[in-house]
């Protein structure tokens, strides 16, 4: 497959080099928003976090999720931001290896933990398994929810191959009843929702690498 | 978020000395506490981390019954091979609730005390709310309230508890194991959860700073003959319009026990004692099963905007029944 050299201007360079030349457009802003009343100073909670193998050591508001952890602190804007609510699973993450909502965690309830990432599947040079397929199939639009539903495909494979049944499994008593056939990886993906619609190359593409049994 | 004390219990004695104060809220999985507090909802003054507590653990008791640590996680708990086959029906229940990243956090003990999702308590927007604000009115009474119950209902409250594990809890004769400061107390889980009455704010009988440390369940597990059937309005990753949890023990093709829960019809999962007496030594004919089903919302009453939910619920029974029985 053909790909595009990696480029070097970033959506995200991009959006921090509009943010540096804000203040020239400071005239349409807005008059200054009204100082918002003392707050009680929130307590600070110190954790360890491990993330795609590397050790992070930090001091967080108690409030602080994992998600905005990754995001906001630790620079790892791979993990996207949906609902924040654990309702449409663009925020998911590998939770010791589990898929998980990283919007509905707190941080600070982590130590210990091994958390992997997006960024953490695959490098440009070495594509995971499920990222490849994602690219082949077209499994997205716009991407946003799209490291969310590689992360979450991971999952689902893995479960699949420990055999966890699902709510479309004809008999939860028998072990061998679970297949991964179209109908099964929808209902295990339906924690992941898609804007724009992309749902039937997401399934394709997870049924390509579960047919070439690449490893989940 | 309001901020809030955060602490880590070291053991199940130190959750329950720290969980006494006033305002204490124990956080498990997470995914609806925390949920709740981003809404405002939930305003704790200080929050317990117990996830750390060894209570994750699925074993068998001495009865042949078996045990479910409260921090066990809804996939593992609906994924354990003696709850898949002892117990199907709970396994199906858990797989029908929420998404799969949700069951990988969530757990058996945070699903019994998952709150309503009436849309007036979870949204600081709207004023009257009896669960959030007591006293001030129910705004789906005379609101949108299709989701709303259809049984057990008061002037206060016309919200359904969400769960489904809860419905097949009760159609198990689970049995909820309690600590707290200086004891510990067992509670059957048809008194666990309550009607709303006067006083919606509280969803079950559990006292502030109590810990729930398991769930166990009796050896009969209905393993042959069980049926979860939940209807929503789409495929996956919803709530139940109406769910049914049904359990059969039959004796050469006798009803010798029944048992039918609905889910997502009350404040609580609604047991039909009647309708589970009227099926004792029949077949199960098709009469035998519509009688049932009708007798089952006997006592249901609907709301403005959910009418379908009262021939809903007989149809989700039947069908339930049917399944469960291997006669579709």
């Amino acid at each position: 497959m053909d790909r595009e050299p990696p480029q070097t201007l970033t959506r995200r360079g991009f959006l921090a080099g509009g943010c540096v030349a804000a203040p020239a457009l400071a005239w349409v802003a807005p008059a200054a928003e009204p100082v918002p009343e003392a707050m009680p100073r929130a307590p600070t909670v110190s954790t360890v976090l491990m993330i795609n193998g590397r050790e992070h050591q930090l001091t967080l508001d108690a409030r602080v999720t994992l998600l905005d952890a990754l995001r906001e602190h630790l620079g790892l804007t791979g993990t996207k931001k949906g609902c924040d609510r654990g309702q449409c699973g663009a925020c998911t993450v590998l939770l010791d290896g589990r898929r998980v909502n990283s919007c509905l965690i707190l941080a600070a309830s982590l130590g210990g933990h091994a958390v992997t990432t997006i960024e953490g599947l695959g490098t440009t040079e070495n594509l995971h398994p499920v990222q490849a397929a994602f690219l082949a199939h077209d499994g997205f639009q716009c991407g946003y929810c799209t490291p969310g539903q590689i992360c979450s495909a991971v999952g689902a494979l893995a479960e699949l191959q420990a055999g966890d049944a699902s709510a479309v499994t004809t008999d939860v008593r028998d072990p061998r009843a679970v297949a991964a056939s179209a109908l099964e990886i929808r209902e295990r993906m339906s924690g992941n929702i898609c804007r724009c619609g992309a749902y039937p190359f997401i399934v394709a593409a997870i049924e390509d690498v579960v047919a070439a049994g690449k490893p989940a | 978020m309001q901020v809030f004390e955060f602490s880590k219990a070291r053991d199940v004695a130190h959750a329950v000395q720290l969980g006494a104060q006033p305002g204490a809220h124990y956080l498990g999985g997470g995914t609806n506490l925390l949920d709740l507090m981003k809404g405002g909802v939930e305003r704790p003054r200080s929050v317990i981390d117990i996830s750390e507590l060894p209570l994750a653990l699925v074993e068998p008791l001495p009865d042949g019954g078996l045990r479910l640590g409260a921090l066990v996680r809804n996939s593992d708990a609906a994924n354990h091979p003696l709850v898949r086959s002892r117990y199907p029906l709970l396994s199906q229940a858990f797989l029908a609730g929420a998404s799969p990243q949700l069951r990988n956090m969530a757990t058996v003990g945070g699903n019994l005390l998952q709150r309503t999702r009436c849309g007036y308590f979870t949204d600081l927007s709207f004023e009257r709310c009896n669960k959030r604000l007591p006293g001030s009115g129910c705004a789906a009474r005379d609101g949108n309230n299709r989701m709303h119950a259809i049984l057990g209902a008061s002037e206060a409250c016309v919200a359904t508890n969400p769960s489904d594990m809860s419905v097949a809890l009760l159609a198990l004769d689970a049995v909820v194991q309690v600590r707290r400061r200086n004891g510990a107390r067992s509670i059957p889980i048809g008194h666990f959860h309550r009607l709303p009455g006067t006083t919606p704010e509280r969803d079950t009988q559990l006292q502030p700073g109590e810990l729930i440390v398991s769930v166990d369940l009796p050896p009969p597990g209905f393993a042959q003959h069980c049926c979860y059937l939940k209807v929503r309005d789409r495929a996956s990753y919803a709530f139940a319009l109406v769910s049914a949890a049904v359990a059969l023990s039959l004796a050469s093709d006798e009803v010798r026990e029944a048992r039918i829960v609905l889910g997502g019809v009350a404040h609580k999962p609604w047991r039909a004692l009647e309708a589970e007496n009227s099926l004792r030594g029949t077949r199960l004919a098709p009469e035998d099963i519509q009688a049932a089903a009708r007798l089952a919302t006997h006592d249901a009453r609907a709301l403005s905007d959910n009418a379908f939910k009262i021939p809903l619920a007989q149809q989700v029974v039947a069908r339930a029944l049917a399944t469960a029985a291997g006669v579709t």
